[in-house]
């Protein structure tokens, strides 16, 4: 019974300081490490958004989540390797990179928007939609446009590790920047009147605006900020494969078909434009 | 490390600051609050006692972040409250709960006949409580007055949730800026080492210096 507390003991050990250094140590073992295991175990750990409606939502009643990152997920899974089986694990802005690096998600589609910072850190795939950042306001408000955002009374919320709210800092330095937790609390934050705009995403905000009729995007898209799957550095056979299934994807027809499932009834959107590369 | 600090020196900085400011705010007004609520559980009434329970075991059953996302989303509506002051609303009510069970527990300690003597030579119930109760009651409460104290700096991150733009609030910025998310939170970890080891030693010199006075 001792010597069994004790290997539990040293798990947990070895467990807790292999979380505490994410990240290390990746560059020295083999590569393709990724492709390897999904390979072996016939199984493809996603990291996807559960809150963002259209691309990640978590569905209360049956426990999944769906949305178009989840669609493209599970066909670029099965190009991959038929016999595999897609998994989803919920991240967040701030959380996907650690995890991804740490080897919790073997790749992530969540509403990530390729950029050279996050290129230091992850692999890029190919774009697999063209996003770009808009701004989301309560219907009434005198915000029009991105220049009306940049004054010193107004607050503009957005989502910690996200793009937006670095670049709103760049377009509107005279307004306030509050960065919170997650979509949803940010939404709340807008509807409460602890800001003025919220700012992310086009594909993103056109989900809360078709969900609560007070809501509208203003301003059109500002920003060209293509969608990527991001994978852990050093896996170039995966990333090639991924590469390899997006553009069979936009060959036989799937890729539209699904933009258009998802993007087709948003009220002022274009969803062909989504499809650009 | 060093390379953040230089970089990033001024919002950690920031965030000490926002940290530091609602832990004094949330300290002091839980204080008082937190004694308030003891003093009327005590009152020898059915309806002071249950209105001071009925406080008391709401916010200390709430998880903070649960208060504290109250007083962001909900409250202001009514009030215009920002992630700052809801959080420290929160802070604040949430130990007061805490700091009034520990107080009460102080005023049970000291012995009946102390009670029973000062109401013997005259003094009213409120001048009994002032004059010779609560003065040796916090003597019996430092110790777990401090450990309050110190919950309540650590517990100040809840301010992040809500854009508070405390310490827990820079570091996740800065790591989500850098991708490096290991090392603003060790900083930061040191920078809640600063706040709450002086309160630690402070409150075991002053439990030192009340036990030799006895």
């Amino acid at each position: 019974m001792k010597k069994i507390l004790k290997m539990v003991g040293l798990g947990t050990v070895v467990l807790g300081m292999s979380m505490v250094w994410p990240g290390t140590g990746q560059a020295d073992e083999k590569q393709n490490q990724v492709l390897n295991k999904i390979e072996t175990r016939h199984e493809m750990v996603w990291g996807t958004k559960a809150d963002t409606r259209l691309m990640g939502l978590m569905n209360i009643k049956t426990g999944k989540v769906e949305g178009f990152d989840v669609d493209v997920a599970k066909e670029v899974t099965k190009l991959i390797d038929p016999k595999a089986k897609p998994v989803f694990n919920e991240v967040t802005s701030g959380t996907r990179i650690p995890l991804l690096r740490n080897g919790n998600i073997d790749a992530i589609i969540a509403t990530m928007s390729i950029t050279p910072e996050r290129a230091k850190a992850v692999d890029f795939s190919k774009p697999y939609l063209m996003a770009g950042q808009s701004l989301l306001v309560k219907k009434g408000s005198s915000i029009k446009n991105i220049d009306d955002v940049n004054h010193q009374n107004v607050t503009i919320l957005g989502v910690q590790g996200s793009t937006s709210v670095e670049v709103a800092k760049q377009k509107a330095p005279n307004a306030k920047v509050l960065a919170l937790s997650d979509y949803a609390t940010a939404l709340s934050a807008l509807k409460a009147g602890q800001g003025d705009v919220l700012t992310t995403d086009a594909s993103i905000l056109a989900g809360m605006a078709a969900e609560d009729k007070h809501l509208q995007l203003v301003g059109g898209v500002f920003t060209e900020e293509p969608y990527g799957i991001a994978i852990a550095q050093d896996n170039p056979a995966l990333v090639k494969k991924i590469n390899r299934a997006l553009a069979k994807m936009r060959g036989d027809g799937t890729y539209d078909r699904l933009v258009k499932k998802w993007f087709g009834q948003v009220p002022g959107m274009d969803w062909k434009e989504l499809t650009k590369s | 490390m060093m390379h953040l600090i230089s970089m990033y020196g001024v919002d950690f900085l920031t965030g000490f600051g926002w940290t530091l400011l609602s832990s004094v705010i949330a300290l002091v007004g839980s204080l008082i609050l937190g004694t308030l609520f003891a003093i009327i559980e005590v009152i020898p009434r059915p309806v002071p006692h249950y209105i001071a329970r009925l406080y008391i075991e709401v916010l200390r059953n709430i998880p903070l972040l649960v208060i504290t996302m109250f007083f962001y989303i909900v409250v202001s509506g009514i009030f215009k409250i920002n992630g700052f002051v809801s959080g420290t609303i929160g802070l604040t009510l949430y130990t007061s709960a805490f700091i009034a069970e520990t107080v009460k527990a102080g005023i049970y300690a000291v012995p009946t006949g102390q009670y029973e003597g000062g109401r013997a030579n005259g003094l009213s119930w409120w001048e009994t409580m002032r004059m010779i109760v609560l003065p040796q009651a916090f003597k019996y409460v430092i110790p777990p007055l401090g450990n309050q104290f110190v919950n309540l700096v650590k517990n100040s991150s809840v301010l992040a949730f809500v854009a508070g733009f405390d310490l827990m609030y820079q570091a996740n910025q800065i790591s989500q800026t850098t991708f490096d998310t290991f090392n603003p939170y060790i900083i930061v970890g040191i920078l809640y080492l600063v706040i709450t080891l002086p309160i630690s030693y402070y409150m075991r010199y002053l439990e030192d210096k009340l036990a030799r006075e006895g």
